[in-house]
């Protein structure tokens, strides 16, 4: 039994039976399957995560997330946030702060943008739904993720992580609209 | 020079007394179970604890209820990871390296005062780190990720326990050099012991990661360091975080091959598959720390991908290899017992009714089903963009901490009681229902929680209504059914829990006394063996024909092959990013 020493006392000789063997092997080829899958996914899979990223000094990310939202608010929110909507192609930038995500974005559908993530305090997650994107935002480091909206509307950014008292608090959005025009 | 009888041994001048177990016939040191006695105890304590922190998370959370007001949700949240999935799941632990060590190789104990030692650390340590939780000023979350920063004394507390639980390894090791030296065993240690040193070592190497960031993170908490690294923090933190959890995996299973050994007889099908199997574990496990960094900044998709799989899936293959030895073995130990019968008679008239066998079955089915599977689909590298930090996240580690870990170390209770404890269960009826009351539970938050967290739920937040947010977002019905759902299910597993305090605590204190003339009834009810000659027509040496446990390992692999693809296909409908 398993509570006392093993049976054979040269145990690691002892024959494995075939059923056991077949499992053990299944196991590891679904193992090598579900590696490569990862692999395969790097050159033919469209969901990657981007591996360009930046150490930043947090006042500078502002400075520049400034400088963007300046440049490019075509109007406000209701809610008073400025939606800022830059040249198709081009680069993005969102600051996470302690609570909120800033400025508001449109983006054109089908469109590709360089879209550059940090935060100014702590750990931020930016999970982008109803399409259910989720990253992490880091202080001190600039994200670049290039990203293609394919749908338009109105998505949501809730915060998902733990960021304090206001973390339920803090919500972003980005439009979504045709190319072309503008909500 | 030693002299050992049935009540002392002396070696080398240190005298250690012993009784036999009726039951096993093994020397149990005295001194050991004690400490057995005392851990489990405080195990329990916390469980009792950190549940009711849990119950009211899940009220919280469920949308219609939304009992806490948010800063106390943050609060008993903080509390509720801490209380049980570090000291209930450690203290824990600890009893059953003592008893993997002394009690079934019928050893001393190496040095029981420096054992006293270590678990008054860890009371110390886990204490303060209460206070300071309950104190208000560290709502961090049990991953305290900087630069949120606690008060001082909640990493003070975790590096006392910590130091405590390290201790109290060093004490199990040594109590296999003891029982070496003293040629208290014959050949190679048990398997549940092999198991037992396997969780051992993955938790030095857990205790050294949590050391390395812990000791920095408090010093920079009193102000002598300026600034830790968010992105190395959260590597080394999770080389301690998910590690833990990996000695969680390898003491489980460990326990289960010690109940099914226990009530129904079960040998191992092969001591060497099973042995590489957790063997594995020590070699891969640590890896894993990757399934945390998974959508981070700054680090490598090669990096990703090999760490997140355990280099190929080898500590996967480590327990699917249990997945199939342990219901194996259960299977060819019920024909030998004579239930050889059709496909099934083996399992249907497995000891249901006997808690320890059926809280361990459970746990096998919802660990393998539910944790495991998920696990691999969450820790695959492009996967966890759609799930990364949603509520999937806590319902994949209910899963595995809770039906697995937990529900197996309340399964294992039911024979300590009698074995260690000494003592008749109270009330055996309901000790019959507990694990199933507990098992529906668990399984359902689980289910629900990665229910809602597909469809975006974010884990750690006080209201998904967004009811004093500036901006808003809706989330669908269905997430808030299935967060209602989780509450209702929560419930559920807070009575199984309850249920499970208060039998053990009333047989502690209030159990008929154990002794040689009810020992055996006292383990519970054990499969009757069959008569009927049986056991010579099954199982000649080294054969063995296990249809039930093929045809379950396949509905496992196929759930397994289609939820994993199923995921991959919800991935390819995102945004396209790079």
């Amino acid at each position: 039994m398993a509570i006392h020493p093993p049976e054979e006392r040269i145990w690691w000789n002892e024959r494995i039976e075939r059923g056991e063997l077949v499992w053990i092997g299944i196991a590891f080829l679904w193992g090598l399957v579900m590696f490569s899958m990862m692999v395969y996914w790097h050159i033919e899979g469209k969901q990657n995560l981007s591996n360009e990223a930046y150490r930043i000094d947090p006042a500078v990310f502002e400075k520049r997330t400034e400088e963007f939202t300046e440049k490019f608010t075509v109007r406000e929110d209701e809610t008073g946030y400025p939606i800022a909507k830059p040249p198709a192609g081009g680069d993005v930038y969102m600051l996470a702060r302690l609570w909120e995500w800033w400025p508001m974005l449109e983006l054109e559908k089908g469109q590709t943008y360089r879209l550059h993530l940090s935060s100014l305090d702590w750990q931020h997650g930016f999970s982008l739904q109803p399409t259910n994107i989720n990253l992490q935002v880091h202080p001190g480091i600039e994200h670049v993720i290039t990203l293609t909206p394919t749908e338009t509307g109105s998505f949501g950014i809730v915060c998902n992580e733990f960021c304090g008292l206001g973390h339920h608090q803090m919500v972003g959005r980005i439009y979504v609209v045709e190319a072309g025009k503008s909500q | 020079m030693s002299i050992a009888s049935a009540e002392t041994g002396i070696i080398g001048g240190i005298a250690a007394k012993f009784r036999t177990c009726p039951a096993t016939g093994l020397k149990i040191d005295l001194a050991a179970e004690k400490l057995i006695k005392a851990n489990a105890v405080a195990a329990v304590v916390f469980l009792a604890i950190g549940g009711l922190f849990g119950l009211l998370v899940a009220l919280t959370r469920w949308p219609a209820v939304h009992l806490l007001p948010s800063e106390m949700f943050y609060l008993v949240l903080t509390a509720h990871g801490l209380d049980v999935l570090l000291l209930w799941i450690i203290f824990f632990e600890i009893a059953v390296l003592y008893f993997a060590s002394a009690v079934l190789l019928s050893c001393r104990l190496a040095t029981p005062r420096i054992a006293w030692a270590a678990f008054w650390l860890m009371i110390i340590g886990g204490l303060m780190t209460n206070v300071a939780v309950l104190q208000g000023e560290s709502s961090v979350m049990f991953t305290s990720y900087v630069p949120m920063k606690a008060a001082p004394h909640f990493y003070l507390g975790l590096i006392l326990f910590a130091v405590g639980a390290l201790v109290a390894v060093m004490v199990f090791f040594g109590t296999l050099v003891v029982a070496r030296d003293e040629r208290t065993y014959e050949g190679s240690v048990p398997l549940v012991t092999f198991g037992a040193i396997t969780a051992a070592i993955i938790a030095v190497f857990t205790i050294a990661s949590g050391a390395i960031i812990l000791i920095p993170t408090f010093l920079w908490s009193v102000g002598y360091i300026s600034h830790i690294d968010t992105v190395m923090y959260k590597l080394v933190w999770w080389g301690m975080g998910h590690s833990s959890q990996q000695i969680n995996v390898a003491a489980h299973v460990a326990v289960w091959y010690a109940i099914i050994a226990i009530t129904i007889g079960a040998k191992p099908l092969s001591e060497k598959v099973s042995r590489t199997a957790f063997f594995l574990y020590i070699l891969f496990l640590q890896l894993a720390c990757a399934h945390h960094l998974l959508v981070e900044p700054g680090l490598s998709a090669e990096w990703r991908v090999f760490n997140t799989s355990y280099a190929l899936y080898l500590a996967v293959l480590g327990s699917m290899i249990h997945g199939m030895t342990v219901p194996g073995a259960i299977e060819a130990a019920q024909r030998k017992n004579g239930f050889n019968n059709g496909i099934f008679e083996w399992l249907r008239k497995a000891p249901w009714s006997n808690p320890a066998f059926a809280g361990m079955f459970l746990s096998l089915v919802m660990f393998g089903f539910l944790g495991g599977i998920s696990g691999v689909v969450l820790g695959t590298e492009q996967i966890n963009l759609i799930l990364h930090n949603t509520i999937y996240v806590p319902g994949h580690f209910h899963a595995t901490v809770v039906a697995g870990t937990t529900l197996a170390f309340m399964a294992i209770t039911y024979l300590l009681l009698p074995l260690i404890f000494q003592r008749q269960v109270i009330w055996p009826t309901l000790a019959k229902w507990q694990p199933y009351l507990f098992g529906i539970g668990v399984a359902g938050i689980s289910l629900f929680m990665m229910g809602a967290g597909t469809l975006g739920v974010s884990r750690r937040h006080w209201d998904i209504t967004f009811s004093d947010a500036q901006v808003t977002f809706d989330y669908p019905a269905t997430a808030f059914l299935m967060m209602g759902l989780n509450g209702i299910f929560a419930i559920v597993a807070s009575l199984g829990g309850i249920l499970y305090v208060l039998i053990t605590v009333g047989t502690v204190f209030f159990g008929k006394k154990v002794d040689a003339s009810n020992i055996v009834e006292s383990l519970g009810p054990m499969p009757q063996k069959q008569v009927s000659g049986a056991v010579h027509e099954y199982g000649g040496a080294g054969t063995w024909h296990l249809p039930g446990t093929y045809i379950l390992v396949t509905v496992f692999f196929l759930s397994f092959v289609l939820y994993y693809f199923v995921n991959w296909k919800y991935l390819s409908e995102i945004w396209p990013l790079s």
